[in-house]
């Protein structure tokens, strides 16, 4: 139980920190973002120093993660990604590096960001929402239709 | 405008680093944005209360600068909303199907050298840079 309520306070903590990081990093602002993609405008190399340093320590982390046995709240650490590389994840990728260059809005930061009450960045959390809700209904309508298939396939065999 | 800001990146960047390690040191998961969001949003019981507690962390977070220093935010949205619309679907349709956006695979996945991560991470940032550079430049000064 108390194992339980660690983990909530270290959920909420953890958001805290992210939190603070994008807003002093300046990644919820579209603007900052969009300079460092923008390479025809006036360019701020400042994302790539985020990332740097953000890479450096999570590269630490999992130097750490490697000579533990278990998380320390319990559970277990990830295994090595499994899925391959395929038309999924590149697709996916490109949608959301076309999405990204054209709005410069990152998740995270874009959610951080509608405290300010900004249109942009309320529009953008809404319709990433919409997306994702849209993604999921069409996966689970593509996974029933794989099961009504199931039992052909099998009387088949 | 815009302007190159070295200190406050770096210490916000490991800020962000602290918040994803501690995350994975101490629970195991992967704290990538898009991905909390979206099991928020599938709200699956057991898995819901992290994700809303981490997400009312940063948003709590925010609203602390935003009283105390409202400029961290951009009050002009950086492009016709229409074009913000746009990318937000495509950032929610694109990042579930890739599993991942700028801190699972750009931060999780790259620093533990994941191949998937590494593809992802390398996509999204060339076409981040080539719609930003050509098409946005564009769509945005046309706003």
């Amino acid at each position: 139980m108390s194992t339980r309520r660690n983990d909530r306070a270290l959920a909420l903590a953890c958001g805290a920190l992210f939190g603070t990081g994008v807003c002093v990093s300046g990644m919820v602002r579209p603007s900052k973002i969009l300079a460092f993609l923008d390479l025809r405008g006036d360019w701020d190399p400042s994302l790539l120093l985020v990332m740097g340093a953000a890479l450096a320590l999570q590269a630490v982390a999992w130097g750490i993660v490697r000579r533990m046995r278990a998380p320390v709240l319990g559970g277990r650490f990830p295994g090595p990604s499994t899925g391959g590389i395929d038309a999924r994840l590149a697709g996916g990728a490109a949608l959301f590096g076309v999405g990204w260059g054209l709005g410069g809005f990152c998740p995270g930061p874009a959610m951080v960001s509608t405290v300010s009450g900004a249109t942009g960045s309320l529009v953008f959390v809404a319709s990433m929402a919409a997306g994702m809700l849209g993604y999921q209904w069409l996966d689970a309508v593509a996974g029933k239709q794989d099961e009504a298939m199931t039992p052909d396939a099998k009387d088949a065999s | 405008m815009s302007q190159f800001t070295p200190a406050s990146a770096l210490a916000g960047g490991a800020l962000i680093a602290l918040s994803l390690a501690l995350m994975l040191i101490g629970t195991g998961r992967i704290a990538g944005l898009s991905g909390v969001f979206a099991g928020f949003l599938r709200g699956a019981p057991g898995d819901w209360t992290w994700r809303a507690l981490f997400l009312a962390g940063a948003i709590a977070a925010g609203a602390v600068f935003m009283l105390v220093a409202p400029d961290t935010f951009d009050r002009v949205a950086p492009a016709p909303l229409w074009l913000v619309a746009t990318s937000g679907v495509l950032v929610g349709v694109g990042t579930r199907l890739s599993n991942g956006c700028t801190s699972g695979h750009g931060l999780c996945g790259v620093s533990r050298l994941s191949r998937r991560s590494l593809v992802a991470t390398g996509v999204f940032f060339v076409l981040g840079v080539l719609t930003a550079t050509v098409i946005g430049h564009a769509l945005r000064g046309a706003a």
